[in-house]
């Protein structure tokens, strides 16, 4: 148990020969929730898609479980991805299907179970993110807390080791998010796997998580537990963790000086 | 002057490039499909329900412009046949120009309005609401999964609702040559079934449309699965199946055509 | 939708889908003439075959017996040599008579077997030796002009 579930080293990634994760080093250790926080676009998400193997790393590597992710062939990919759960930005659940198929799907699709044994397990699910009488509902008519819920318990539906969650905060109310983070460090608990938020909801991770990794123009440069965390006078996190309007991160766009812009054009 | 030269040359150069390219990608994704499409069969469930969506849906809008179609080819072909005095001709033009070209084509054109449309946009939502990486992640191939039964429901759906069009054009033919207009019902007849043949007729259309349903079906996942995964691209991927869709049909129809009523 | 409902709806599309291509095949297209059975094989020479297609029906005594199978040129007699695929279940005598005629006055043309009174029959792929070409419009109007010009000078 020694080796941890995730191990990212010296990750590469250019897109449009556009760099967009350069050097970056994380450890994800068995049974430990861990964030990765960081401004919009600062390459967050795709580090997400990187240990899923959507994507091809550059240069450097992704290990899952002691295998390199992007070395595995098509099935070894899969295999690996039965292992993973992923909870999207806004659930992404089927909306052509009800709830309980929704979270059946992957036990239809992957396993011969018969049906009973299907329908117990789903319950079971939906049970365990409180929404067991929703099961007959579509998607469409669940508020996005609740769409949110439903794709969580989609995503444990086969017992993951690892759990992926991409914003999981997002356009949620303060009691809603409460519950998620709540089921985050529950579900974590219970499963024994390890999970990943990828989120820039500071006050609301740093309560549920072991360990945080702060990424910018796809670096990591800071990392350390809540508590270090709070407690950093590193610039560019203590703008982050208190929300500060000007700092390392500037206010303003790129752009010409401001006195040059305003009267330069008039004297052109 | 030179400079401004260059610069088209160099606009044409790319959007040349980027068509060719779309048009290798589309390729190796029709290929994909084909290769990956074990479930659609094996799991015959998933082709039977967009059967439903492609087909059944589509066969009100097929049925009722088959019978306007074949009732505006009994009046017009009325009109122009009883000038030469072989009204009883009325049968002949009404089942040929409905089996060899008008069913085949027209059904099409509208499958691609009512279904393609349909399967790009709802593949295009898929994509942009995260539903197909969402599956990826879950080791499910949304090639295999949401493509590939679309795609066979189009090809199956396609022949039959040609079918039924020319039929139901068939009887509006009848409706108005016979019921309405006095043509003999046994000379609308006879001379119908002595002058369409089977092989060189009938299967040919069934061919046509087999085709037509291939290619139209190919266009929509194409363009859903390559859509960008906004509002607006959707709504652009929706159009450009449309507009794609009847073109290919018209041309591929005129292609068909010359091989098949060439000669003979 | 229950996956019963679906099935039924899909299932009533596809029979009447296939209801129709039936239709087609049957009351339309002349599936139900065209014999599939067995043909044999008979082969006649003609000066001209007018408008004379591949397909074209045979009849006899105006009801089909065959269809015309392939049509070629003879290169060193500079005849047409029409093979038909008859029927089996009919025989003709060795002195039919095989003449090109038109249904209608602007109808398609087909081959007519006139039958004679031989008692010997064909055998498959032989050739039909009586033959009538096809009847060319130009020909009969430069045919009937000549004999009203002769008709005009025996008057004289």
């Amino acid at each position: 148990m020694s080796e941890p579930l995730v191990q990212i080293s010296n990750l590469n990634f250019t897109y449009d020969r556009r760099p967009v994760l350069t050097g970056i080093n994380m450890t994800i250790p068995r049974g430990k929730v861990v964030a990765i926080m960081g401004q919009s676009g600062c390459g967050k998400t795709t580090t997400l898609r990187l240990i899923g193997g959507q994507l091809r790393p550059t240069q450097g590597e992704v290990r899952f479980a002691g295998k390199v992710v992007h070395e595995l062939g098509t099935d070894g990919l899969y295999a690996s991805r039965r292992r993973m759960g992923m909870l999207f930005q806004f659930g992404a659940l089927f909306t052509d299907i009800s709830v309980f198929d929704n979270v059946a799907f992957q036990m239809r699709e992957h396993t011969d179970l018969p049906e009973a044994m299907i329908r117990d397990l789903v319950l079971l699910k939906l049970n365990a993110v409180g929404l067991r009488g929703a099961q007959d509902l579509m998607p469409s008519e669940l508020s996005g807390g609740m769409a949110r819920r439903v794709a969580l318990a989609r995503a444990i539906a086969l017992d993951p080791l690892l759990m992926m969650y991409d914003e999981p905060f997002t356009g949620l109310d303060p009691i809603t998010m409460g519950i998620i983070g709540q089921l985050i460090r529950t579900l974590n608990d219970a499963l024994g796997g390890s999970s990943i938020i990828v989120t820039h909801d500071v006050q609301e991770s740093l309560q549920i998580v072991d360990y945080v990794y702060f990424m910018a123009d796809g670096k990591v440069v800071a990392e350390g537990t809540p508590d270090e965390i709070r407690a950093s006078d590193k610039a560019y996190v203590h703008q982050f963790v208190w929300g500060e309007m000007d700092g390392p991160v500037p206010f303003q766009y790129p752009s010409a000086p401001y006195r040059e812009q305003i009267y330069g054009a008039a004297h052109a | 002057m030179l400079d401004r030269a260059a610069t088209a040359l160099r606009g044409l150069g790319s959007r040349v490039t980027s068509r060719l390219w779309r048009l290798g990608f589309a390729s190796r994704f029709f290929l994909a499909t084909l290769l990956y499409s074990g479930p659609s069969f094996r799991r015959f469930f998933l082709t039977v329900r967009e059967i439903y969506f492609t087909g059944v849906l589509s066969l009100i809008i097929i049925l009722v412009s088959g019978l306007f179609v074949g009732m505006v080819l009994g009046l017009q072909g009325y009109d122009t046949l009883q000038r030469y005095g072989s009204s009883e001709a009325l049968g002949i033009l009404v089942a040929l120009s409905l089996v060899r070209e008008l069913g085949p084509v027209v059904s099409a054109l509208l499958f691609a309005s009512r279904a393609g449309s349909a399967i790009t946009a709802e593949i295009g939502l898929m994509k942009a609401t995260e539903q197909l990486s969402a599956m990826e992640m879950m080791a499910v191939n949304p090639i295999a999964r949401v493509v590939a039964p679309r795609f066979w429901a189009g090809v199956i759906s396609m022949p039959l609702l040609a079918a039924l069009f020319s039929a139901m054009g068939i009887f509006g033919g009848y409706l108005v040559g016979v019921v309405l207009i006095g043509v003999d019902e046994g000379s609308f007849w006879s001379q119908m079934q002595a002058s369409v043949d089977f092989r060189e007729d009938i299967v040919n259309g069934v061919i046509k449309s087999a085709v037509f349903g291939i290619l139209v079906s190919w266009i929509a996942v194409f363009e859903g699965y390559d859509s960008e995964p906004t509002a607006e691209g959707v709504s652009g991927a929706t159009t450009r199946t449309v507009v794609t869709s009847s073109l290919v049909i018209l041309a591929a129809d005129f292609v068909l055509t010359a091989f098949m009523f060439r000669g003979a | 939708m229950n996956r019963m409902t679906l099935d039924l709806w899909v299932g009533v599309f596809v029979a009447i889908g296939l209801g129709a291509l039936l239709f087609l095949a049957l009351k339309v297209g002349n599936l139900a003439s065209t014999n599939t059975g067995e043909t044999y094989v008979l082969k006649a020479n003609f000066d001209n075959i007018g408008g004379l297609k591949v397909r074209a029906p045979v009849k006899s005594a105006g009801v089909v017996v065959g269809r015309v199978s392939d049509i070629r040129l003879d290169g060193e007699r500079y005849e047409a040599v029409v093979t038909m695929n008859i029927s089996s279940q009919f025989m003709f005598p060795r002195d039919t008579f095989a003449k090109i005629r038109t249904s209608g006055l602007l109808g398609e043309q087909y081959i007519g077997l006139a039958v004679g009174g031989d008692t010997e029959l064909f055998k498959p792929g032989e050739s039909v030796k009586k033959t009538e070409s096809a009847m060319v419009l130009e020909d009969l109007v430069g045919q009937f002009l000549f004999d009203k010009a002769a008709e005009g000078k025996d008057k004289k």
